[in-house]
């Protein structure tokens, strides 16, 4: 029996933005067990995004609870998320998001900068990410000198520098052509095997989803399909925490 | 303190990467503190150059001046018909506690001739006590002596213009006889150069001789009795108010003016002058002074609004920078360094700047200027005040952003 790492319970969220009343989330449940490999599915518009921005502590439900590792988040100060971000939590967008004109080593290091970390520590910590994710030997090229794959695999090691619990990839692959969204992939799952680093990725096509354990799907902010994975063998051999589960 | 030496690194680098702009940012501020260095500089120098020449006359002299007399309803101005007179002057010596030494003179521009040179110059009558009261030596030779002032003895003692005029080079003046209207004086001493006074007037070019000297022999027989001048020093430099006042009632009451009645003389002190002239120039220095601290001001709004447009351009930044940790003071304090480097870098160029100015100034202009340290470090804090006052903003709206707005912004 594995632990819940991420408990959503009745999330709302809501916008009103002047006359216009847009429900991104509606009454949103969900469990997700420490080490599970979660792909989210949905058009746009679905509340995928910002269900995976709640998540990652950088908005604030309207209504509902977000506990995190057992601590409820969703009502913590905007200083207070920055530090749970920083600690716990690693990003991994669909435009990469380097900053220009900093060397990758550099990149990576930048959770470790406001995380106070003992300077020789860092760059060791982040020559050891960049080694993680293949890019030993590139720590001083700049992103405008290194490819889509090989930006998106330095904002990967940026992610797991400062050893998150929950890795949140929101349409990591967008960007990237299919050999190279393999590649990509492919290192999710094996950080998700190796290190039972827990991944919520958030993607449109199917044929991604097939590497997680569990595929959530969401419409019109509800989540309706919920499925566990056999095809792909798991590592959790423990019971699956699911809502929904239609076929 | 390694937060703040990253910050740092960051701000650096964020500000070589656009070279161009940061240095035109922080012109504003080189040319805003440049300017209030150079400013001060030239104040200063004037006003100590004033002070000195003041100082030149002689340290807490206080001058009575015959003169504001009422002649049947005609009023001469001070300097005019003297109404002071000798006893005037040994009664102040005698009668006023607070005055120390005093001298009384007489003087008129005659011409001084010796062997085929002359020379027309002030000839002074003096009383020995002249060189002690005025604070001015003599460089060669001797004073005379209240001996000479009893026997109205022909000896006189020459301002360096005189002795510059009247003898070539290597002459030696002492014991060389001159003739002042016909009557022919030994000189016995020579006085020290003095220079210009506050208006220009060259105080070396006189020729003083004994008081009786030259009222029973050279001036004529007008006005016997009165000077044109009495100099009094105070027993104390803090007593100088004190001795003015004590002249003032005694002149008063032997001249017999009546209480309803102006006074017929005019006691100066050179300390009111003094003051006088530092606040004029105290008034230039503030008028200066405003003036550059207002290009100050508009170099910290070309900071501001610099990093305006840099909080927008890297709006994204501040996202990423959110997203993996950035606190909201971690933004701001990025912002608040980046402008308050940009404006100490700039008042530290600035204060080189207005040094060399400075130094320029009194070189071709020949203008006297007076370096002065604390207003060199004040406007160099002052820069780095400016820096942050006008960052705050900029770095406060930075701090402010949403990050998933800033996430989103292209």
């Amino acid at each position: 029996m594995s632990d819940t790492l991420i408990q959503v319970r009745n999330l709302w969220k809501i916008y009103d933005i002047g006359d216009v009343h847009v429900e991104a989330l509606r009454d949103v449940s969900l469990d997700i067990a420490a080490g599970q490999f979660v792909a989210i599915m949905g058009a746009s518009g679905s509340g995928k995004s910002t269900l995976m921005n709640i998540l990652g502590c950088l908005d604030r439900p309207t209504r509902g609870t977000y506990l995190l590792g057992g601590v409820d988040v969703s009502r913590l100060s905007s200083d207070e998320r920055a530090s749970i971000r920083n600690q716990q939590l690693g990003f991994v967008f669909q435009s990469f998001n380097l900053l220009p004109r900093t060397s990758a080593i550099e990149n990576v290091e930048l959770p470790l900068f406001y995380g106070d970390v003992p300077l020789a520590e860092q760059r060791q910590r982040a020559r050891d990410a960049l080694a993680t994710v293949g890019l030993a030997g590139r720590e001083h090229h700049l992103p405008s000198q290194l490819s889509g794959g090989q930006q998106q695999r330095v904002a990967i090691a940026r992610a797991l520098v400062n050893r998150p619990s929950l890795l949140l990839a929101d349409e990591p692959t967008g960007n990237l052509d299919t050999q190279t969204s393999g590649e990509i992939l492919d290192i999710f799952r094996r950080l998700n095997r190796e290190r039972r680093l827990t991944v919520v990725l958030v993607t449109h096509e199917p044929d991604l989803a097939a590497y997680a354990d569990r595929t959530v799907t969401f419409r019109d902010g509800r989540i309706v399909s919920d499925v566990s994975q056999t095809a792909t063998p798991s590592p959790h051999t423990g019971a699956q925490h699911t809502d929904v589960n239609l076929p | 303190m390694k937060l703040f030496r990253m910050t740092l690194r960051t701000a650096l680098r964020a500000l070589r990467r656009n070279k161009l702009r940061s240095a035109l940012t922080m012109l504003g501020i080189i040319i805003g503190v440049a300017a209030v260095i150079a400013m001060v500089s030239v104040g200063q120098g004037a006003d100590a150059a004033v002070q000195e020449q003041i100082r030149s006359l002689g340290t807490d002299l206080l001058m009575v001046i015959p003169g504001a007399t009422t002649a049947a309803g005609v009023r001469s101005g001070w300097g005019g018909v003297s109404t002071l007179t000798a006893a005037d002057a040994v009664a102040i010596s005698k009668e006023c506690p607070a005055v120390g030494e005093i001298t009384y003179f007489r003087r008129q521009v005659l011409q001084i001739v010796y062997g085929d040179q002359n020379w027309s110059t002030v000839i002074q009558g003096a009383t020995p006590s002249y060189p002690k009261v005025r604070d001015w030596a003599v460089s060669a030779g001797s004073f005379f002596t209240q001996r000479d002032e009893e026997s109205a003895n022909r000896v006189a003692v020459l301002g360096q213009t005189v002795v510059t005029s009247l003898f070539g080079h290597g002459q030696d003046p002492l014991d060389a006889i001159v003739r002042i209207k016909n009557v022919p004086f030994r000189i016995i001493g020579v006085l020290e150069a003095k220079g210009q006074t506050a208006w220009g007037q060259d105080q070396d070019d006189v020729v003083v001789i004994p008081f009786s000297t030259a009222v029973r022999r050279v001036f004529g027989t007008e006005f016997v009795g009165t000077v044109d001048m009495i100099h009094a020093t105070a027993v104390a430099s803090d007593q100088l108010d004190e001795a003015a006042e004590q002249i003032r009632v005694l002149l008063r009451q032997r001249h017999r003016i009546s209480s309803n009645e102006e006074d017929d003389f005019t006691v100066r002190s050179l300390n009111d002058m003094a003051r006088a002239s530092q606040t004029a120039s105290q008034v230039m220095t503030n008028l200066l002074l405003s003036v550059a601290s207002i290009s100050l001001l508009v170099g910290g709004i070309g900071i501001m609004n610099i990093l305006l447009v840099s909080v927008t351009e890297r709006t994204r930044e501040i996202g990423i920078r959110m997203a993996v940790g950035a606190k909201n003071r971690h933004i701001l304090l990025q912002f608040l360094v980046e402008a308050t480097t940009l404006s100490m870098v700039g008042g530290l160029a600035g204060a080189i700047l207005g040094v060399a100015v400075a130094n320029l100034i009194s070189y071709f202009a020949s203008w006297p200027t007076l370096l002065s340290p604390p207003a060199v470090a004040g406007a160099f804090l002052f820069s780095g005040a400016v820096g942050v006052f006008f960052g705050f903003y900029p770095a406060r709206k930075a701090a402010r952003l949403d990050p998933i707005t800033a996430l989103r912004y292209e």
